[in-house]
């Protein structure tokens, strides 16, 4: 009983196969297969060959697979964009491959040339791949599905009966049936033809031009971006300007009109730590209260900022990224003149926030002669100081303060016109204080106390400790637009996912004994086992609508098939010895 | 975010909570040695009786037979009308027409019984696993993904849940409890070893409930992808030993013995794919989510760091997989591949990136 006919492995999708005709066609818009056959002559021949090279699954597929493994590299090796100071660490620890590194981008690969050659020509293909499959989709959906092809039982599903219903009645019947569950069903000769599922190749489509969304918004937000830092002691204010920034970054296309306008003011920080176990010094409560104005003649609103909840104003956003102390210092000249108190920012070393930062006077002080000098304080300051471990603070809270100060006095360097860090003490025309017995002037202040500097030069309070808090603004156009693509993608994938597309035709023709003889057949993209049950489900109904006919002699209507060959109605007709197998499943799909 | 504003308030650790939790680890991890063997029983038990249905089928003159329209699905419709019209079903032309495997218990009564004694062995496991993991929860008063002993025993605990789910739809797949159960076991000796961490709370950035939710369903795409892996793996015996068959070889006789019981490679093939294919847009909607949180945490949505990457090469390795899929010339067994491939991205992500990359996304104490 076998069959001369041959399998051909690797089926194609879209080929019609020769035993359905158009009926097995266009189940879905994946493009086809071609052959690598090569062109024969000219640039436009070239060309076309390439772009269809480029827009082949099997193209896509390998640019995507390049794409994961471009990837890699990046989250192995330092990236200038993340970390420049691990990227330095890197190339001064690496002197044998950092330059070759370099010359490859790999420090930078998610903008090196490379990476961006590969997912440019992944986008190309994927955009040539979406146009000519959305025009063949709106056709489809314009045209009709096609109409049942001549041996019905060589489809994936299977079924028939006899009835004395006249067969207009039964095809009547099937489409009334098949319009109500909602397939787009008419008719078409002597069967009804009807196919349901698109919303698979809508999902499919909707989540690649969701990727494209996605990506453009991406690049939009990268070349719009801004970002910059600011740190603010409580009390002091911020207005969202160029100026006011103590850094600043911006994409390439950025302006600084682009700026949303407002400004705030730092009312207080509050920071709590975990005080035990082994997580002791770990922040449980972070966060800024401040008052901000949105525009210039806003009025004024007060909130919080936290770690992940930063402050949402027009395109700008505004995170709290870091925290530390600003002890306020007053200082006095010999004749007790204030010459300048303000709360003065100290970096922090380490968790535990042991700081260090510098005062610097520079106008209004007079040495005890009455010559006017500037003054320079390096400071250390600990937050919370315990005996025995004088160098560093013990833990993040202000427990118990102590600031560290070493004066100088002299020129500070200010005027000669290199920018200077304010904290940082250019030392090379300063002079150290001397105490009474001769050794470097240094002392530990609680808050209250007072350093006297020696020979009436003045004194130096450490009159409390303010904090500070240092926020990033950023804004990043598009942000809204990337969000919107990815839920799109989700759906989109969803629907191509689970839902499957499938066709079912119903055939009704007058046997020669005068019975009519119903037929069914499904066809899906993909074997499944929801076909046959749908199509059962749908031929109950039609059978309880036209019911059976008594048997004609011959024939054993159920068409089953039993392992020894023996022949039954279904397989003797089945087994055309001229007929290939049919190809009417092409890949896997959506199955549930 | 009333689950962020609750562990806001640095709440002391409960002690006697976090050893009733380690308790019932440990406690979980003897029952799931006792199903251990229970499997393995089955699996002894199983090879007294002798299938040969995949051999049978790969026959000459079994493949003759099934040219014709194989297998008759079912009878349409209620009893009430007698004679119904029967749905026939033909397979994929070029698809090995093999039946599948009875299952580990290879219909021997004892092994079956194994079976089910191993199936109740890993519920009890699984019910004083899951308390285990709830106790712990309890202890640090959050949810209990703060570091990786935390994630890790989380993680096992979902890919049990999978499997016992899969199994009380009616699925086919006692045969992955053998394989699902050994890794459990591996998966737990590590953490109570090696990555044990005492309970202590979050750091703030990690407080927000889009982590909640990011981390909740990274761990059930993890459980899921995994369980989907092993089908994968699986499958590749499967079908070189149907290669194998249909090319006149003889495999030995434990690889027939073990091949002959689990489902045909067609079986497993799609099993997978079902697996990976319905947990892929979840995987997406983690990254999305992730990615949110990223944008409320450190201002970017997305930034490069390692471990965003490697979901982000996870992602595209699954997308090639599914493309793999419908292209001509890569199914089978090169989709297979990529399928293993994208895998091993998830698992380098969760413990190649948490142990020798460092990034942002730092766990408290590993
Ligand atoms: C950015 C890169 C891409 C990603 C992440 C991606 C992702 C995916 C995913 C996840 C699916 C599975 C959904 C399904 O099976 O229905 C899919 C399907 C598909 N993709 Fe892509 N894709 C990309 C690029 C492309 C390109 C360039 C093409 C065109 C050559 C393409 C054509 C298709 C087709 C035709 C399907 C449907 C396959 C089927 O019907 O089973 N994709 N894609």
């Amino acid at each position: 009983m076998s069959t001369p006919s041959k399998t051909r492995s690797g089926a194609t999708p879209e080929r019609p196969d020769e035993d359905l005709g158009a009926a097995g066609s266009q189940l879905s818009t994946a493009p086809k297969e071609e052959l690598p056959n090569l062109p024969s002559l000219g640039v436009i021949g070239w060309a076309r060959w390439f772009w269809r090279q480029l827009t082949s699954m099997r193209v896509a597929l390998l640019l995507l697979l390049l794409v994961s493994l471009g990837a890699i590299p990046g989250s192995l090796i330092p990236q200038s964009g993340i970390d420049e100071t691990k990227v330095a660490d890197f190339r001064k620890t690496h002197t044998f491959v950092a330059p070759i590194y370099d010359r490859l981008g790999l420090f930078h690969v998610y903008s090196s040339v490379w990476f961006s050659s590969i997912y440019i020509l992944l986008f190309v293909s994927l955009i040539g791949c979406i146009i000519p499959r959305t025009w063949q989709f709106v056709g489809q959906l314009r045209g009709r599905p096609p109409g049942a092809p001549k041996r019905l039982t060589r489809l994936p599903a299977y079924t028939t009966w006899r009835t004395e219903t006249e067969p207009e009645q039964v095809r009547e019947a099937a489409l009334k049936l098949l319009k109500k569950r909602r397939f787009r069903a008419h008719l078409a000769g002597d069967a009804v033809a009807a196919e349901k599922g698109y919303l698979r190749e809508i999902g499919n489509l909707a989540f690649h031009i969701a990727l494209i969304v996605m990506l453009t918004a991406f690049a939009w937000g990268q070349l719009f971006k801004s970002e910059g830092n600011k740190l603010v002691v409580e009390g002091d204010g911020f207005s969202n300007t160029l100026i006011s920034y103590d850094d600043f970054k911006s994409g390439n296309l950025f302006s600084s009109d682009d700026l949303v306008p407002f400004s705030f003011t730092l009312n207080k920080f509050t920071g709590t730590y975990e005080a035990t176990g082994p997580n002791r010094g770990t922040p449980r409560i972070y966060q800024a209260a401040i008052t901000y104005t949105k525009g210039a003649y806003g009025k004024d609103q007060k909130t919080l900022v936290k770690v992940n909840e930063p402050l949402t104003i027009g395109d700008s956003k505004v995170y709290l990224t870091a925290h530390g102390y600003a002890p306020v210092i007053t200082v006095r000249d010999g004749k007790g003149k204030v010459v300048y108190n303000d709360a003065v920012a100290m970096l922090p070393l380490d968790s535990n926030v042991t700081s260090t930062g510098v005062v610097k006077v520079l106008d209004g002080y007079r040495n005890a002669k009455g010559v006017t000098e500037q003054l320079g304080v390096s400071a250390f300051f600990l937050p919370t100081y315990t005996k025995g471990n004088e160098t560093a603070s013990t833990f993040p809270a202000l427990e118990n303060p102590v600031l560290n100060l070493t004066p100088y006095h002299g020129d500070l360097g200010i005027d000669s016109g290199i920018p200077q860090s304010v904290y940082q003490l250019d030392k090379s025309h300063v002079k150290e204080f001397k105490d009474a017995k001769g050794a470097q002037l240094r002392e530990n202040l609680e808050p209250g106390e007072t350093m006297k500097l020696p020979n009436g030069a003045g004194s130096i309070t450490y009159t409390g400790t303010k904090q500070w808090a240092n926020f990033q603004v950023v804004q990043q156009p598009g942000t809204d637009w990337a969000l919107g693509a990815a839920l799109t993608a989700i759906f989109g994938l969803a629907a191509s996912l689970f839902i499957q597309r499938r066709r079912v035709w119903v055939r009704a023709t007058q046997g020669p004994d005068g019975v009519t003889v119903v037929e069914m057949a499904g066809l899906g993209r993909s074997e499944s086992a929801k076909l046959p049950e749908e199509l059962g489900d749908l031929a109950g109904i039609l059978y309880d609508q036209t019911p059976g006919a008594p048997e004609s002699d011959a024939t054993d209507r159920t068409g089953t098939t039993d392992r020894t060959g023996s022949t039954t109605r279904t397989s003797s007709t089945d087994q055309d010895p001229t007929t290939p197998e049919p190809e009417a499943v092409p890949a896997e799909g959506a199955e549930t | 975010m009333t689950l962020a504003a609750g562990t806001e308030l640095a709440t002391a650790t409960n002690e006697h909570l976090a050893n009733i939790s380690n308790t019932l680890i440990y406690s979980a991890m003897a029952v799931y040695t006792l199903a251990f063997f229970a499997y393995i029983a089955e699996w002894l038990f199983g090879s007294r009786s002798r299938v040969g249905r995949t051999a049978a089928a790969l026959t000459p003159e079994a493949k003759a037979a099934a040219k014709r329209p194989a297998v008759t699905v079912q009878q349409a419709g209620g009893t009430a009308v007698l004679e119904r019209p029967t749905v026939v079903v033909r397979s994929a032309a070029g698809a090995r027409d093999v039946p599948d495997g009875p299952g580990a218990h290879g219909g021997d009564a004892q092994g079956d019984l194994y079976g089910r004694i191993a199936v109740s062995l890993t519920v009890l496991a699984f019910l004083v696993q899951l308390s285990g993991v709830i106790a712990r929860a309890a202890s640090v008063e959050r949810a209990p993904w703060g570091n990786m002993y935390e994630f890790n025993i989380t993680f096992s605990t979902v890919a049990v849940a999978v499997y016992l789910t899969l199994l009380a739809l009616k699925k086919n797949v006692r045969w992955l409890g053998l394989f699902l159960i050994t890794t459990v076991l591996l998966d737990l000796g590590i953490a109570v070893t090696v990555l044990y961490t005492a309970s202590d709370q979050l750091v703030p950035a990690l407080h927000s409930y889009w982590l909640y939710i990011h981390v909740s369903t990274a761990i059930l795409c993890g459980a899921v992808f995994y369980v989907g892996a092993v089908g994968t793996v699986l499958y590749l015996f499967k079908d070189s030993y149907e290669t194998k068959l249909e090319n006149g070889g003889k495999p030995g006789t434990f690889a027939t013995s073990v091949m002959e019981r689990l489902p045909a490679s067609s079986s497993l093939d799609k099993f997978s794919y079902r697996v990976n294919a319905a947990v892929f847009p979840l995987w997406t909607f983690t990254i999305i989510a992730g990615a949110i949180w990223a944008e409320s945490a450190w201002g970017r949505y997305w930034g490069w760091d390692p471990k965003e990457t490697w979901a982000f090469i996870t992602w595209v390795a699954y997308a090639c997989y599914l493309h793999a899929r419908a292209t001509a010339g890569w199914k089978g067994r090169k989709a297979a591949y990529l399928a293993l491939i994208a895998f091993g991205c998830w698992l380098f992500n969760y413990y190649g990136v948490n142990i020798f990359v460092s990034g942002k996304h730092s766990y408290a104490g590993v």
